[in-house]
């Protein structure tokens, strides 16, 4: 099974749609619950990234009997050092989303406690690629 | 205990969610960082917090979370209202603090 969303940058109102579109057909599979909360866990963080960071991104996820891929994509700044990003409390976010009570420095560690693999590749002023995947 | 108890008992004004007054309460979580509530929070917690746009109700409903508690007189937008409503998980008010109304969920939840 395969699921696309596009995601826009700075549209907070829509922020989560994915993750709970994905919920609910993972529920119809029925799925373990702890599973599923790591999953969506990880995919809000990584919507939530394209939102407060990137101009517009798609998510692609992918689901088969033993596992589920999400891809996460965004033209967007770009992560100039990874490492540093994966930090917990660091964050470039702004005033406005963090005023929301995002931008904590959380996410990208959320991601990778929720995740059993997790592959992010990103290169400045063009993109990220956040690859998570989950074994049922 | 369900939501409708702590309602009645801790005074608190009920903005939406109606529907979803028969919930059953696990705990209560307190935070204003999204991040620290998708990561941490738990299946039927009370999450009280001072935020009140609709990325509330987007976590809330993501996490399974009871209710929300908004402390100190504020009020959630009107598209928080809207998710409430359409996600049955209420949305609830209190003049008090973040500190008094956590201290008095405590109590009552480890009467």
């Amino acid at each position: 099974m395969k699921l696309t969303f596009t995601i826009q940058g700075g549209d907070f109102t829509n922020a989560g749609h994915p993750s709970s579109e994905v919920k609910k057909v993972l529920k119809q599979l029925v799925i373990d619950g702890k599973t599923i909360k790591n999953i969506v866990i990880a995919l809000y963080e990584a919507e939530v990234n394209v939102v407060a960071h990137a101009w517009k991104g798609t998510v692609t996820v992918e689901i088969d009997e033993k596992k589920i891929t999400m891809l996460v994509e965004d033209e967007g700044p770009g992560i100039p050092d990874i490492a540093l990003a994966m930090q917990a409390g660091y964050s470039t976010a702004s005033k406005k989303v963090r005023e929301m009570g995002f931008g904590a420095g959380m996410g990208l560690p959320n991601i990778k406690k929720n995740t059993d693999e997790l592959f992010i590749e990103s290169e400045v002023d063009k993109g990220t690629k956040v690859k998570m995947i989950n074994y049922f | 205990m369900k939501v409708s108890e702590i309602v009645e008992k801790l005074d608190l004004k009920v903005f939406s969610g109606q529907k979803g007054l028969d919930r059953e309460i696990s705990g209560g979580y307190v935070s204003d960082l999204l991040s620290d509530v998708m990561g941490n929070a738990q299946e039927g917690e009370v999450w009280i917090t001072l935020q009140v746009h609709q990325n509330v109700m987007a976590i809330a409903s993501l996490k399974d979370l009871a209710a929300v508690i908004l402390v100190n007189s504020l009020e959630p937008h009107e598209n928080t209202v809207r998710h409430s409503d359409d996600e049955n998980i209420p949305v609830l008010g209190t003049n008090l603090s973040t500190f008094e109304i956590a201290g008095k969920l405590y109590q009552l939840f480890n009467q």
